[in-house]
């Protein structure tokens, strides 16, 4: 470590940066700062501040009302939160069929061609990443109709490109002499992704299926409120309504489930490694 | 190359072989090399001379830009992908860090030398047949790892793992072995026992094989021939006995090689003696050379 | 092969019983995995009372509605997704900078080795509930305490920011080096200067690392709070998928993709120039 600022003569004389990287940093600094207050000023525009003024009031309003949750309206939600985890879990299993061959489309290593094929399987992955689930929801709503069918859609859609990247990511990092080794036994490239390549990146795609099922099963609680099935809709009637005793139940409910959703996932990915 | 009626004992000739990288690295300078049944050829030379690549262009791992490779007089450059996959099976490869696939089993990494005979679900089934896997229970009986069959290779130590290596690539019945660098993470004593296997089951097979080694002693103590390759371009080819010190600088630069040498000469003289009396062939072979 | 013929007939023997391994060991538990599974997966597929009559005439409906988002429209509703996306990268700029700014302290108090004990307690369930509930519902609640519009949901990207950047930052901090933390307290500086100097040094990449990726992300969820009335550019692509306009969603869906590959590829830059 070198010295501290405060040793007096050196303080002068020793500099972090140079001049040019001290004027490159204070420049981020300073665009940093003046691009948040003119987008803060635009918010500010668009905000009626005598409501926000009036949140504590609100808040501990909501609050009161929120408490004593309703209890007995926990036996209408089974059925939507056992919608709510399957639609997460087929999600999940459609992503991971669909993300893991065009992870191989994507990898450098794995396309079949680097000019014509990895762009398009890229354009798939971030196509399918920008977009969140509840958009995806929100248009299959319109196609197929509402119901959990759509929800279990949109999740796989939203997560394909998120298991593809995580996983091209990791096939393009595996050992390159393990994949040789069997290439000169002369196996034929689909015996080389499933002797030396699939053997490799197993682990991880089982880390990823999981981690991303975790995910899914927060982002499933919300598909409702566009009708694409799940206990999103029960929040939904209920916010409608101001009942709420009920939305506190809820929000309780989806407090749980993740908690135990989040225990399963640090189970198995333990179990993995 | 010039003895036509050698020919037929040729099991590979590389003629004019250049490659160049992409980087712009000239790896290879026209490199002429031809090795014959049964012949154990080690190739030495400092790191970045070409010796890995020279082998990988044998068995097209890496294309060479210009010149032709033969085995067993069919030529391998610029063949179509199943007609090359059919000469690799050819062609046993071993490699410098085992390059076992860690997480499959000692049996799974034997069987897959077998890839290029069977189909895609029967091998993605495991489904081999009976032959091949008692082969292959027969090759880990006779390199000591009759126990290990179903043991994962990333519970196995150093001299283990390149055993299976060994394991796989005579799986596939070859005519030739492409050797890189066996014994650069294995420790000394590891390392002879190696190169005592490897020339051991050439000699049984009657195979041939090249071996990238940049230990000269262990090539002087092993090899039945020496190729010296220094910037791509081949400066010695000799037997063992011949490697002097003039060679070594040749084909190192100028050091001090008389320890190197004098080790070399002492080892052999311990280690090759009862083995040449079991191989017969090595003498003609190595005349032949 | 020099085997003797008892030995080959050995390894024909091993051959016969050689069975490739099975991936879970215990037959009981793997079959039980399998067959809970399947059990599962039957139930989850009944349970969903697929209308497959409906979801086939989806097939028909989805083929002309892509017909409908073609070709995307980026003129007709220019002035509302302009204002739209203005919106969403405001939000994405302030939420961002004010969830950071809130992320570290909360971070450094979530860290085993920093805080005492109850301060541990109260950073790590303010990190559990925020990480817990989907961005969409802490904006329902704070459009109803805030009222409706862009600050709802910077507030809700912000909260979002603090549990992410916050749980992260934390883990890393827990994961470094002591020995610099012991060596900047041997030297007698306070515990601030002790924390800038013995613990920021070893986390300030991972730091900017999440800050970047959180821009990204933070620019994709204020895609959907627009539609619970928290501003940004959800609310026109809610709009026009309303009103039918499908080549404008089309054209807004697709200005909301090449914004994340214009923040990933910067961020890439960033991040390599500052590392």
């Amino acid at each position: 470590m070198p010295s501290l600022p405060s040793s007096g003569v050196e303080a002068s004389i020793w500099r972090r940066r140079s001049v040019k990287g001290d004027l490159l940093a204070w420049g981020a600094w300073l665009v940093v700062v003046l691009a948040t207050m003119l987008s803060f000023r635009t918010i500010s525009d668009a905000t009626i501040w005598d409501f926000v003024w009036d949140a504590p009031t609100q808040g501990a309003d909501l609050l009161a009302r929120a408490v004593p949750p309703r209890w007995e309206y926990a036996g209408v939600l089974w059925k939507p939160l056992w919608d709510t985890v399957n639609m997460a879990s087929l999600g999940t299993l459609v992503a991971m069929a669909l993300g893991v061959p065009v992870a191989v489309l994507a990898a450098r290593n794995t396309t079949p061609s680097v000019t014509l094929v990895r762009p398009l399987a890229l354009l798939v992955i971030v196509a399918s990443r920008s977009i969140n689930s509840l958009i995806w929801a929100l248009l299959l709503v319109v196609i197929i109709g509402p119901g959990p069918l759509a929800g279990t859609i949109a999740i796989a859609l939203r997560s394909v490109g998120f298991v593809g990247k995580l996983l091209y990511e990791a096939i393009e990092e595996i050992d390159r002499a393990q994949v040789e080794a069997t290439e000169a036994t002369g196996a034929s490239p689909a015996q080389v992704l499933a002797w030396s390549i699939a053997p490799q990146v197993a682990p991880t795609i089982a880390g990823i299926g999981v981690f991303r099922w975790d995910i899914n099963i927060r982002e499933a609680t919300v598909l409702g409120l566009v009708g694409a099935g799940g206990i999103g809709l029960q929040l939904e009637a209920s916010v409608a309504t101001l009942a709420w005793p009920q939305v506190s139940v809820i929000l309780l409910l989806i407090l749980a489930t993740v908690i135990v959703s989040e225990w399963v996932s640090a189970q198995v990915r333990r179990a993995i490694t | 190359m010039s003895d036509r009626s050698l020919d037929r004992l040729a099991v590979l000739e590389v003629a004019r072989l250049s490659k160049r990288y992409p980087t712009g690295d000239l790896a290879l300078r026209e490199v002429d090399l031809r090795v014959d049944r049964g012949e154990v050829v080690a190739l030495i030379g400092p790191s970045g001379a070409g010796k890995s690549t020279l082998i990988r262009c044998v068995n097209q791992l890496v294309q060479p830009t210009s010149g032709v490779v033969r085995l067993d007089g069919t030529e391998v450059t610029g063949l179509g992908s199943r007609a090359l996959r059919r000469a690799r099976r050819r062609m046993g490869m071993i490699f410098q860090e085992y390059a076992l696939i860690e997480r499959l089993t000692v049996m799974e990494n034997a069987l897959s030398g077998r890839l290029g005979y069977v189909g895609f679900w029967r091998s993605w089934f495991r489904r081999f047949p009976m032959s091949d896997v008692a082969e292959a229970f027969a090759l880990l009986d006779r390199v000591g790892l009759a126990d290990m069959a179903n043991k994962r290779a990333d519970a196995l130590s150093g001299g283990q793992r390149q055993r299976v290596g060994i394991v796989r690539a005579l799986m596939q019945r070859p005519e030739l072995l492409l050797v890189d660098e066996p014994t650069a993470s294995l420790d000394p004593k590891t390392s002879r026992q190696i190169m005592r296997l490897i020339l051991e089951l050439c000699a049984e097979r009657g195979l041939a094989a090249i071996i990238n080694i940049h230990d000269v002693a262990l090539a002087r103590q092993f090899a039945m021939r020496i190729v010296g390759l220094r910037s791509g371009a081949i400066v010695f080819d000799g037997a063992p006995g011949s490697l002097d010190a003039a060679a070594l600088t040749s084909i190192y630069g100028v050091e001090d090689w008389s320890a190197t040498l004098g080790q070399g000469a002492k080892d052999a003289k311990e280690d090759r003696s009862p083995q040449r009396g079991t191989l017969p062939d090595v003498e003609r072979l190595a005349g032949l050379a | 092969m020099s085997a003797s013929q008892p030995t080959a007939e050995a390894h024909t023997a091993l051959a016969a019983q050689w069975r490739p391994p099975p991936l879970i060991a215990s037959p009981v538990l793997r079959w039980s995995l399998i067959l809970g599974g399947l059990a599962w997966l039957v139930a989850a597929l009944v349970f969903m009372e697929i209308n497959w009559a409906r979801a086939a005439e989806g097939w028909a409906r989805g083929v002309r509605f892509m017909a409908a988002f073609l070709p995307p429209d980026f003129i007709s509703k220019s002035d509302d997704i302009a204002e739209g996306l203005l919106e969403s990268v405001t939000m994405t700029v302030v939420s961002t900078v004010l969830g950071l700014a809130l992320s570290v302290p909360v971070a450094v108090g979530a860290a085993r080795n920093l805080a005492p004990r109850p301060i541990y307690l109260a950073c790590r369930s303010i990190l559990v509930v925020s990480r817990t509930f989907q961005e969409v519902l802490v904006a329902i609640l704070f459009v109803a305490m805030f009222g409706f519009g862009p600050l709802a949901g910077t507030l809700t990207l912000a909260f979002a920011t603090v549990g992410f950047v916050g749980k992260l930052l934390a883990e890393d901090i827990e994961a470094t080096d002591p020995a610099q933390l012991e060596a900047m307290r041997a030297t007698g500086g306070s515990w601030l200067q002790a924390l800038t100097w013995g613990i920021l040094p070893q986390v300030k990449p991972r730091l900017l690392g999440l800050s970047l990726y959180r821009v990204d992300i933070n620019f994709r969820e204020s895609a959907v709070l627009g539609i619970v009335g928290a501003g940004g550019i959800g609310a026109t692509l809610n709009t026009s998928l309303d009103r039918y306009e499908f080549d404008t969603a089309a054209a807004i869906l697709l200005l909301i993709i090449l914004i994340v590959m214009a923040c990933e590829y910067a961020s890439g830059v960033i991040r390599k120039a500052a590392l």
